[in-house]
């Protein structure tokens, strides 16, 4: 069967084809996707009555509960995906590394999805580093079709290597469409087993020792896999003095500048360890220059002189080849490759940006309305932002903002804040932010009293990428209670224009006090009020 | 056959209807297709765009060279303005002249339309108008973009109106017909 799918949902697709019994997943672009995908098939599977085999794919509170609770499906001998932006590594950092520890019973894909250019992140850190990091091994899609394939293949090494596979992909890789032909005959999902040695599981520092024994032993047997991998391969030219390194989807850029036309040798990257021995061959084909052209950072690269003679000369992102910054495009690998741009037509200079902005009607803008003026009748107030449709309140017309870092990050840069002696100090968080990250930091207030006023902007959903559920609707009272934040400064305003100054009085009243508190502005978010308004006329 | 196409408009305006009708009619011509879409932050009301590439031949690259597409569909002026470098010497501008005003600094329409007529090869529309001329709502002011961009697509007319046909079929006949008199209305006003 062929289909018109995302890369993201070619990797779903993928997936359930190949027999999937669970996705973990927290929102992020660009991976998105892949959870609703798998999402949206389990609905359709439901609603027409077939109640055999469901695949589990709730959203997960965090990229960390996503790994563990992925890990535990792979432990029952299940397979499993976890899915995140590149950011979401980090905060799963401490699961994924173990799990290569442990390794896996049922196969485990972890797919991080990197957005070079931070098209919609705050950050381009390259995934491939936490695969090497790991010493697992790592697949990167050259495009849609491959990233299906890679599925079922990386499950399968999973599962013979018992380790968790990494799999790397890039904006344009997650958020560009073409066919893909899907297998006719789809696996069934795994059965039951338990581990063989449940002491791989227990990373007690005796048994820990023995695992990471055997990782480290592992590795010839990744870098062979790697060698003799369909997904990589070695092209000698007519004229093999430069080869190019291309990864992932860098081939594409290469092959679309008539590549062929140079006669150099052409080595394809799309699993790792790197494959040595290709690199090898070509330097004993002639090779003197290599041209290195990765997504990202210079993960290879980097690696690249280590591999070669000095008398070779690497050349890529590190050398001013290719940009050090921002993700390949035609343009910038046809540079590299050394020939004439296109003939192009100057910018129009009428032309000005055009910033994304929050919706006309959110209560995010109801919420900022209230909060700048209040803030004004301070000498030096500083409000601590985070992640989330929301931070758009730094840009016109609020200018809000003094911080923006990482989830969760408002909470507890406002509590160190305030340590330090500032007041008014204030954090905005959003629900899910706030449940992803923002509790055990709230928890950090409670214990030592900190004055602060952590407002959390509760639109009901996870707002940015699209409205997804969020973990802690309708309990957010009850969870900041239980951590302890006293009732009576726990407080519910709704951001209408109308409610303006009741909620200024709120805010005023919850500064003014000297400890704990939480003012929750909740108005679910105008752009899942219109779709549930449509879904109910229907 | 080979067409690269920038479909540009701001979050939210719905460029990626048109690529999905194009899409539809491309893939059942056997034609290779490779979309390059935007999602997340800037859907919030930024600009966006998407590089659509349909071949005869397998396609590498998920986007567009500067200086290599034959089309540019915008369903706002300044926003087709924006994709000018990515534009072939001898390409094509299919453009709403309705502005979509969400910004403090919006230049002056008229000289903004103006630097469009400049270039030979445009179709400059009043989509919305034209959609309701149609007896189409607003919304498929796309549709009659759509329409206007038919000449220089590559593909026949009566193919694009099936494409439109299967794409809406589920939506019912009264919305399938309104989209397709939105088609012709952008057809008829175009450049042939």
């Amino acid at each position: 069967m062929k289909h018109l799918l995302l890369g993201d949902e070619a990797i779903a697709q993928g997936a359930l084809d190949a027999g999937l019994s669970g996705v973990y997943a927290y929102p992020g672009t660009p991976s998105t996707e892949i959870c609703e995908y798998i999402q949206s098939v389990e609905a359709k599977k439901l609603k027409s009555g077939d109640t055999q085999s469901p695949v589990f794919c709730r959203w997960a509170t965090n990229e960390k509960t996503a790994m563990e609770a992925a890990l535990g499906m792979s432990y029952m001998g299940k397979r499993a995906i976890v899915c995140m932006k590149h950011v979401g590594m980090n905060v799963c950092a401490d699961a994924f590394m173990n799990a290569a520890i442990t390794g896996v019973n049922g196969g485990l894909i972890v797919v991080a999805a990197d957005d070079p250019s931070m098209h919609s992140s705050q950050n381009e850190q390259d995934s491939r580093f936490y695969g090497k990091f790991a010493m697992i091994p790592t697949f990167e899609p050259s495009n849609q079709q491959e990233a299906y394939d890679m599925m079922a293949a990386a499950f399968e090494l999973s599962e013979n290597q018992h380790t968790p596979i990494l799999l790397r992909i890039t904006t344009r890789m997650a958020h560009s469409r073409a066919v893909v032909e899907t297998v006719a005959q789809k696996q069934e999902q795994k059965s039951i087993s338990y581990p063989k040695d449940v002491k791989h599981f227990i990373l007690l520092p005796a048994f820990a020792k023995r695992n990471y024994a055997e990782l480290v032993e592992a590795q010839t047997d990744f870098l062979t896999l790697s060698e003799q991998s369909r997904f990589n391969s070695y092209i000698r030219g007519d004229n093999p003095k430069t080869l190019v390194v291309a990864c992932g989807i860098g081939v594409n850029y290469v092959k679309e500048n008539n590549f062929e036309k140079l006669g150099w040798s052409l080595i394809k990257v799309a699993q790792y360890p790197l494959p040595v021995g290709l690199i090898q061959k070509a330097v004993s084909d002639g090779a003197e220059r290599v041209i290195v052209v990765e997504e990202g950072q210079p993960v290879v690269e980097e690696l690249m002189h280590g591999l070669v003679p000095s008398s070779v000369k690497v050349d890529g992102r590190l050398t001013g080849c290719l940009p050090r910054m921002g993700e390949l495009s035609p343009d910038s690998v046809r540079h590299a490759l050394g020939l004439e741009p296109l003939t192009q037509k100057p910018a129009d200079d009428m032309v000005v940006a055009r910033p994304p902005a929050l919706c006309q009607g959110c209560g995010h803008r109801d919420m900022y309305a209230a909060l700048n003026e209040v803030a004004r009748e301070y000498d030096n107030s500083r409000i601590f932002g985070d992640i989330g449709c929301y931070t758009l309140g730094a840009l016109s017309p609020f200018h809000a903002l003094h911080s923006c870092v990482e989830m969760g990050a408002s909470v507890t840069m406002a509590k160190g804040a305030a340590d330090a002696g500032q007041f008014p100090a204030i954090a905005v968080i959003g629900d899910s932010t706030f449940t992803h990250s923002g509790i055990t930091g709230l928890l950090d207030c409670v214990n030592s009293n900190s004055n602060v006023v952590i407002l959390i902007s509760d639109n009901l959903t996870t707002g940015m990428t699209g409205g997804q559920d969020s973990a802690g609707t309708g309990r957010l009272e009850q969870i900041c209670y239980g951590v302890g934040v006293e009732k009576e400064h726990v407080r519910v305003v709704v951001p209408l224009p109308k409610n303006m100054e009741e909620i200024k009085q709120v805010l005023r009243e919850e500064i003014n006090y000297n400890g704990v508190s939480v003012v929750i502005a909740r108005r679910e978010c105008i752009q899942t009020l219109k779709r549930h308004l449509k879904a109910q006329k229907k | 056959m080979k067409k690269d196409i920038i479909l540009a408009g701001v979050g939210g305006q719905g460029i990626l209807s048109i690529a999905t009708v194009i899409g539809e009619a491309a893939l059942h011509e056997g034609l290779y297709l490779k979309q390059a879409e935007v999602h997340g932050m800037s859907q919030r009301g930024g600009d966006v765009q998407s590089n659509l590439r349909l071949s005869s031949e397998p396609i590498n690259s998920d986007l567009i060279a500067r200086g290599g597409a034959d089309i540019i569909i915008s369903l706002e002026p300044m926003e087709a303005l924006r994709y000018v470098p990515y534009l072939k010497t001898d390409g094509w501008i299919v453009t709403s002249s309705v502005p979509f005003v969400n910004i403090p600094n919006y230049p002056p329409l008229e000289q903004l339309l103006e630097h469009i007529k400049a270039y030979p090869h445009h179709v400059l529309l009043d989509v919305e108008a034209l959609a309701k001329q149609a007896g189409a709502p607003a919304q498929a002011a796309n549709m009659v973009l759509l329409g206007a961009a038919i000449p220089m697509l590559g593909i026949d007319y009566q193919k694009v109106i099936d494409g439109v046909k299967r794409v809406f079929a589920k939506k019912g006949d009264d919305v399938v017909g309104k989209n397709l008199a939105a088609v012709e209305a952008g057809y008829a006003n175009s450049v042939k």
